[in-house]
């Protein structure tokens, strides 16, 4: 089976976005889920976080950033190009209720998971208000969509070129500290940003989530590859979540797990810089 | 009497430093000598060992005259597998074990000589299949692994339309994730597929029922299901230190070595860790092709860790002759009590104690019981627990009033029917992890039940 590229861009320097033709997975998409892509026949398989899907028009977004050897191949891939994998929705779906006031919180490409998050809780007579940060202005992503998806958008850079100059859990503190009352947050991005957010919530006693994206290799229970300890418990993210009650997870555990092939991923990143020339689409 | 004949291997000091298949199977002159050794009995014990009934001295009879053709022909009467059942079933335990020759001397060869039919007719180029005209009923397979595959051929053969749903991007299961390339080519497993898609069998991979689709849903776009979603989830012992880098599930090694080809890394991109020490917990087949794996992608000392004793290992024991004469060491009567922690969260080492075998347990074994105080870390970089799986609940999401039992198999009747009226399931989804050939055994009656309940 092969699964088109009908629409690529770049979003900001070394983020991009896809719309991936797979009417099937984006009938069964919710928010929350993440699907598995494989390239190519020698490819692996790696998981990315659906950030939007149309059902009419049956493709799924995905946002991702280069990183390895695969997101970098992918980055050279056009509209038109086709994937040869695109397995999904897998995960649990968000529980999106109506609960009052949710504060969803994106750091870097994890502002294309809350997207449609922001949707879905408002949809449904939420007050959304999101809070969306990145290193440098230049690198935030969707910043238009989260204002049209949300009751109010915060911005924080971490060198203060756009909104709040420092990170995004000043942000969800003050908010926190301030008036309203806040029933829910969910946090995601890079693993240190949402220990960080798990961390100021934590004396509030406000249910905090977060989405967990470790390393897997089916995405359906059968590898074992994505444990997590949840309260001290093991748990699989690609069946049991990916999204946890932050205060229960051990963020150490997972930090380090997703660093157990960096030795790998540096020689193959290495490997395919040699012998191929410009034109070639694997770097 | 004559003596059975032996099939040429690579030598172990080779093997060891490759993927290549060990057995090289028969040459033709030894399968016929092999064959006439049968005597071709009135009431075949054989074919009462075997699950799916294979009319052995039916096939054995064609290969005494050289009519290779005819002999697979009467095969794939009944097995549409004959090549991975040459390789992968437990003759021992079931044809073989029956062989009346058995009781003075040796018995047949039966998996041998099936194999050598399978793999000469592949080389010689697979006859196009006979199917019946179609019925314009429609059914729908989850799960490719051996009993789907069974169920899928027998189904179409009959003039059903009939789709496979694959989670993995490979049909096989377990004999493409699971089963390496050096006692199961790859090659093969695929050859197999194709000719089950030539009966007209549709083929989706990637598409994860339960996820994708419900079952309702599945129910309602086709006339039957049959679920072959077997035992996948891997179990852990709960010990300390399993989470720790460098512990795997046998599940994800194998499947990192064979679905994902680890073992060219970087040609392909799929990383795997490549131990100095590796310990492979438990005894059965799957432990075996763990180690054995870890072995060829250069650790310098392989252990299997087994509680029980060298008598009680589930494994077949060709395949634990051929781990031994590899150098795999076998640590038996030990188990791990917790792993040590390094640098970096990475595995340092396995804590284990000595265990000694007591009254017999409900499984008939004799029960092992920890000896005191006989504590010991052996160095370990990778440990790989290969202690069983259980079936993935993840088929069940979102269907309703399919019965299971508290350890998550699905009840089904002894015609394979489930407690929905024309789902079928069989193999470990049932049964809980088993054997290859008994998963085909139960994809064959399921194929049957839902024959009749298609024709009413």
């Amino acid at each position: 089976m092969a699964y088109k590229i009908i629409e690529k861009r770049q979003l900001v320097p070394d983020v991009h976005l896809m719309n991936i033709e797979a009417p099937d997975v984006a009938a069964a998409a919710k928010p929350g889920q993440f699907i598995i892509l494989r390239i190519d026949e020698e490819g692996e398989r790696i998981p990315l976080t659906i950030a939007d899907y149309d059902v009419d028009k049956g493709f799924v977004t995905i946002i991702f950033q280069e990183m390895g050897k695969t997101t970098k191949q992918l980055a050279k891939m056009a509209s038109g190009d086709e994937l040869q994998d695109f397995v999904g929705p897998l995960g649990k779906a968000s529980e999106i209720e109506k609960i009052g006031t949710v504060v969803l919180v994106g750091g870097g490409v994890g502002i294309a998971p809350i997207y449609p998050q922001a949707k879905a809780y408002r949809e449904i007579g939420n007050k959304v208000i999101s809070i969306i940060g990145a290193r440098s202005e230049n690198l935030l992503i969707l910043e238009d969509e989260m204002k049209a998806a949300s009751d109010e958008v915060l911005v924080a850079t971490d060198d203060g070129s756009k909104g709040h100059h420092g990170f995004v859990t000043d942000l969800v503190k003050e908010l926190l500290d301030g008036d309203e009352k806040i029933d829910r947050v969910v946090a995601i991005g890079p693993p240190i940003m949402m220990r960080a957010v798990a961390g100021v919530t934590d004396p509030y006693d406000v249910e905090t989530i977060v989405s967990l994206n470790p390393i897997m290799v089916d995405g359906t229970g059968m590898c074992g590859g994505c444990r997590v300890n949840i309260g001290g418990e093991t748990k699989f993210a690609c069946v049991d979540g990916p999204e946890f009650n932050a205060k229960d997870v051990d963020f150490n555990l997972l930090m380090s797990r997703l660093s157990l092939y960096r030795k790998e991923e540096m020689d193959a990143l290495e490997g395919s810089k040699k012998g191929c020339g410009d034109e070639c689409k694997c770097q | 009497m004559s003596i059975t004949q032996e099939m040429p291997e690579q030598p172990a000091e080779v093997r060891i430093h490759n993927f290549e298949e060990v057995a090289l199977g028969y040459t033709e002159e030894q399968a016929i000598l092999e064959a006439e050794r049968c005597l071709e009995c009135k009431k075949p014990k054989c074919v009462e060992g075997c699950p799916v009934n294979i009319d052995i001295p039916g096939f054995i009879s064609s290969m005494k005259e050289g009519n290779f053709g005819e002999a697979i022909d009467v095969i794939k009467r009944t097995n549409t597998l004959p090549a991975v059942c040459g390789r992968v079933c437990p003759q021992e335990e079931q044809c073989e074990q029956l062989c009346i020759l058995g009781k003075k001397s040796e018995p047949i060869s039966i998996g041998r000589l099936e194999r050598f039919c399978a793999d000469r007719e592949r080389e010689a180029g697979v006859k196009d299949p006979v199917v019946a005209e179609p019925t314009g009923k429609k059914v729908a397979i989850v799960g490719t692994g051996p009993a789907g595959l069974t169920a899928a051929s027998d189904l179409a053969k009959a003039g059903h339309s009939v789709t496979m749903f694959e989670a993995l991007h490979e049909a096989g299961g377990v004999l493409i994730y699971g089963i390496p390339e050096f006692r199961l080519p790859k090659a093969i497993v695929k050859e197999e597929v194709e000719y089950i898609m030539k009966l007209g069998a549709e083929l989706k991979v990637g598409y994860v029922i339960g996820r994708i689709k419900t079952l309702d849903q599945l129910e309602k776009e086709f006339d039957a299901v049959f679920l072959g979603t077997g035992a996948g989830l891997p179990k852990f012992m709960g010990i300390e230190g399993e989470n720790l880098n460098g512990v795997y599930s046998a599940n994800e090694f194998l499947t990192r070595v064979n679905l994902m080809k680890a073992y060219r890394f970087p040609e392909y991109d799929t990383p795997i860790k490549r131990g100095s020490n590796v310990i492979v917990v438990g005894g059965g087949n799957v432990a075996m092709d763990a180690a054995r794996s870890a072995l060829r992608l250069g650790a310098d000392e392989v252990s299997i860790v087994y509680r029980r004793s060298d008598e009680e290992l589930p494994a077949r024991r060709e395949e634990i002759e051929h781990a031994k004469e590899e150098g795999i060491v076998f640590r038996l009567l030990t188990n791990p009590v917790r792993i040590l922690e390094g640098e970096n969260m990475a595995v340092n080492g396995v804590e284990c104690i000595k265990m000694e075998l007591g009254e017999p347990d409900d499984s008939g074994r004799r029960r092992p019981v920890a000896v005191e105080g006989s504590e010991h870390v052996i160095d370990a970089d990778i440990v790989i627990m290969a202690i069983g799986t259980s079936p993935n609940p993840i088929i069940f999401d979102g269907s309703k009033g399919l019965e299971v039992t508290p350890w998550g198999t699905i009840v089904v009747n002894e015609a394979g029917m489930t407690s929905l009226e024309g789902v079928c399931a069989g193999g470990d989804a049932v049964t809980g992890a088993a054997t290859v050939i008994s998963a085909m055994g139960a994809g064959k009656q399921a194929a049957e039940t839902i024959n009749d309940y298609l024709s009413k």
